[in-house]
C-alpha cells in the first residue's frame, strides 16, 4: 500500500459558493485514513503551483473517499475545475487523527465552518456513542452536511453569527450554556475550526478543566516531517502539524 | 547490458558516488521519512538536515509560504544537534550502501571548528557540507559567507579541523559567487555546493504584513533554476574543484542542464517536497537521456555546455 498513489475524480460538486465536496477513486490499494489524517492533493502537473495542497480526510466510503474543500486560493481553484475522470496525484494518509480510544461518555464534537470536514469523519466513527456535535457558522447556507449528518442520524446544535440557523452568536458560548446546564462532568472534547474559535475553546477547556483535541491546519510543503515548515507552537517546543499533528491536546497549544 | 555500459559514477574529493543525484540539505531530514517511498541505496548521496553542535528551536510560524514555481522558507535551522544526530539517527544511515554528506553550521568559526571535529571522528559520516549563509555572532550577525576574508579564514580553520572531504556551500547573496568559490578551493574545500537560497520576501496586500513571521525568507524551487544553473557556469570557469549544482531542480532535463554547466553532481531539494520520489525518477531519467544520446559517461557531460 503506497501513501504516494493516484486517484481519479468520480465528482467534484460544489455545495456552496467557493465549497466543493471531492469524492475520490484510488486507482490502487490504500491506506484507510483515520479521522484527523490528511491528503497532500496534486491540483495539477503544473510547477505553478508547485506544492501539494494538505486537505483533511472527510469521509471514507468504502475505498473511495471525500474530501471537503474551501476554494481560497490559486491551488484550490484549480482543484475547484476537476471533472469527473481527471487524475490526481495524492500523498497520504498522512499525520496523526484524533485519538480513538476514548472512555468518556459525553464526547462533545465542535466545528467551525469548515471545521465540519474533519469531525465529520470522527462523528461518523462514533455515531453509535451518541456524541454532541456542535456547529457554528457566520450564516445558515454555510453550515455545511446537514443532510449528511441526518444519513448519521446526529441532530447538531447550530449557532450562526447572524442568526439564520440555530441560535445567534457564537458556538463556543452554546457549548459553554450548554455544558453549565447538563451538569456533566467528564465530558471530552473534539474540535476544528477557525483560529478565534480553537481559542476560545482552549481557554473554556482551561476554565472547565475539560479534556479535548483540536484538528489544526497549517501551510505545508511536504506533508511528511522533513521541511518543518508546518509548526505550532506548544508546551513542549515547535511540534509540525503534519507529523506530531493535525491533531494536538488542546492544552498543549501556546496561541499568540 | 544497455545499462551496464553507462557510467553515472563521479568523484567528489574523496567520494565516489553511483551516481551524480544527491538530496539537498534540508529537504530530506535524516533519510528516515523517505524510506518508505525509494530505496535509499540507490541515491549518490544523503545530505542530511544542517546541524550545530546544540539543537536548535528555529523561527516562530509562519515559516514558509509559496510563490510562483517555487516557495519562501524561514525555518530558522532548527536541528536536533550533533550528538542526537549521531546518537538517534546515524545509525538508521548507515545502513545503506550511499555516503552520507552532513551538513553543519554555527555562529562563530570556532562552532564550525568544534562541529567539524565532531562529525569527523563519527563513523558513517562520509564527507561535511559546511553551510556558511548563516550568521556571525563576532560580526554582529553579518553572514559568514558574503565576505570572502571571512569565508577564507572560516574554510582554512575547518580544513584543518577535518580530513573527511570538505564541501563548501556557497551563497548566492553575493555580487561574485565565483570568487566566492576560488576563495574556498584557495582555503582547501574539496568542493564547492550552490546555490543555497536566494532571499525573498512576500506581503500580504490585505493585512500589509510580512507572509513570513521572520520577514525575509529563502527562495527555492524552479523560479530560482536560471539563477543557479548561471552560478554554476561562472563557478566552473574560476575554479578546478567539482561543483555540486542545485536550485529548482525537479526533472532528469533540469540536473542535465546543471552538468552541462559544469557540475559534477547535482542536488535535488524543494523537489523532495513535490514528490518524495522525484530523485529516482531523476537518476532513472538522466539514464535513459544518456542511452538515447549515445552518452557512455556522465562525466562527458559535465561542462559541456558550448558558448
Amino acid at each position: 500500500m503506497n501513501r504516494l498513489f493516484h486517484a481519479s475524480v468520480a465528482e467534484n460538486k460544489q455545495l456552496i459558493k467557493n465549497h466543493y465536496l471531492l469524492t475520490l477513486r484510488p486507482l490502487e490499494n490504500i491506506k484507510k485514513p483515520k479521522p484527523g489524517n490528511f491528503f497532500m492533493v496534486a491540483v495539477d502537473n503544473g510547477l505553478d503551483p508547485l506544492l501539494k495542497r494538505p486537505i483533511s480526510i472527510h469521509r471514507w466510503l468504502d475505498g473511495d473517499f471525500q474530501l471537503l474543500y474551501r476554494v481560497a486560493g490559486k491551488g484550490t481553484s484549480i482543484l475547484g475545475g476537476k471533472k469527473p475522470g481527471d487524475i490526481l496525484e495524492i500523498l497520504g494518509p498522512l499525520g496523526n487523527g484524533f485519538p480513538l480510544n476514548i472512555k468518556s461518555e459525553n464526547i462533545i464534537l465542535v466545528a467551525g465552518g469548515l471545521g465540519i470536514a474533519p469531525i465529520f469523519a470522527l462523528a461518523e466513527l462514533l455515531r453509535k456513542r451518541n456524541p454532541s456535535l456542535f456547529c457554528g457558522a457566520r450564516t445558515k447556507n454555510e453550515v455545511l452536511c446537514t443532510d449528511e449528518l441526518k444519513d448519521i442520524g446526529i441532530d447538531p446544535v447550530v449557532a450562526t453569527d447572524d442568526g439564520s440557523s440555530g441560535k445567534k452568536g457564537n458556538i463556543v458560548n452554546v457549548l459553554k450554556e450548554h455544558i453549565k446546564t447538563s451538569h456533566v462532568t467528564d465530558n471530552i472534547l473534539f474540535a476544528c475550526g477557525p483560529e478565534p474559535m480553537l481559542k476560545a475553546l482552549s481557554t473554556l477547556a482551561e476554565k472547565l478543566n475539560l479534556q479535548g483535541y483540536i484538528a489544526l491546519e497549517q501551510h505545508m510543503a511536504c506533508g511528511l516531517g522533513t521541511c518543518l515548515g508546518c509548526v505550532v507552537k506548544t508546551t513542549k517546543g515547535y511540534k509540525r502539524v503534519c507529523k506530531e499533528g493535525p491533531v494536538f491536546p488542546i492544552e498543549d497549544i501556546l496561541w499568540e | 547490458m544497455a545499462k551496464k555500459s553507462i557510467d553515472l559514477t563521479v568523484r567528489i574529493g574523496k567520494l565516489k558516488l553511483k551516481n551524480p543525484v544527491m538530496t539537498a540539505s534540508g529537504t530530506f531530514g535524516y533519510g528516515d521519512e523517505y524510506a518508505e517511498f525509494i530505496d535509499l541505496n540507490k541515491l549518490g548521496a544523503i545530505v542530511v538536515k544542517g546541524l550545530s553542535l546544540k539543537p536548535k528551536e528555529g523561527n516562530p510560524p509562519p515559516r514558509i509560504v509559496e510563490t510562483p514555481s517555487g516557495m519562501l522558507n524561514a525555518i530558522g535551522l532548527q536541528n536536533i544537534g550533533i550528538n542526537n544526530f549521531i546518537k538517534k539517527k546515524l545509525p538508521f544511515l548507515r545502513q545503506f550502501n550511499t555516503p552520507i554528506i552532513v551538513n553543519f553550521f554555527g555562529d562563530s568559526i570556532a562552532e564550525y571548528v568544534r562541529a567539524a571535529e565532531k562529525l569527523s571522528a563519527s563513523d558513517g559520516v562520509s564527507a561535511l557540507e559546511m553551510n556558511i549563509s548563516c550568521p556571525n555572532k563576532q560580526a554582529g550577525w553579518s553572514i559568514f559567507g558574503t565576505d570572502p576574508k571571512v569565508t577564507s579564514r572560516i574554510v582554512t580553520e575547518v580544513r584543518k579541523a577535518t580530513d573527511r572531504t570538505l564541501i563548501v556551500k556557497l551563497s548566492p547573496n553575493v555580487t561574485d559567487i565565483a570568487l566566492m568559490a576560488r576563495v574556498a578551493e584557495d582555503a582547501g574545500a574539496d568542493a564547492v555546493s550552490l546555490i543555497n537560497t536566494l532571499t525573498g520576501m512576500a506581503i500580504d496586500i490585505k493585512t500589509r504584513r510580512p507572509k513570513l513571521a521572520n520577514i525575509v525568507g529563502g527562495l527555492s524551487g524552479p523560479a530560482v533554476k536560471p539563477v543557479a544553473v548561471r552560478m554554476v557556469w561562472q563557478c566552473y570557469k574560476a575554479v578546478q574543484i567539482p561543483i555540486i549544482g542545485m536550485g529548482g531542480i525537479v526533472s532528469p532535463e533540469d540536473a542535465i542542464e546543471f552538468i552541462l554547466a559544469g557540475a559534477s553532481a547535482v542536488a535535488v531539494g524543494t523537489g523532495n517536497f513535490i514528490r518524495p520520489d522525484i530523485t529516482i525518477n531523476i537518476i532513472n531519467g538522466i539514464r535513459s537521456f544518456m542511452e538515447t544520446e549515445g552518452i557512455k559517461s556522465i562525466n562527458d557531460l559535465k561542462g559541456a555546455v558550448q558558448c
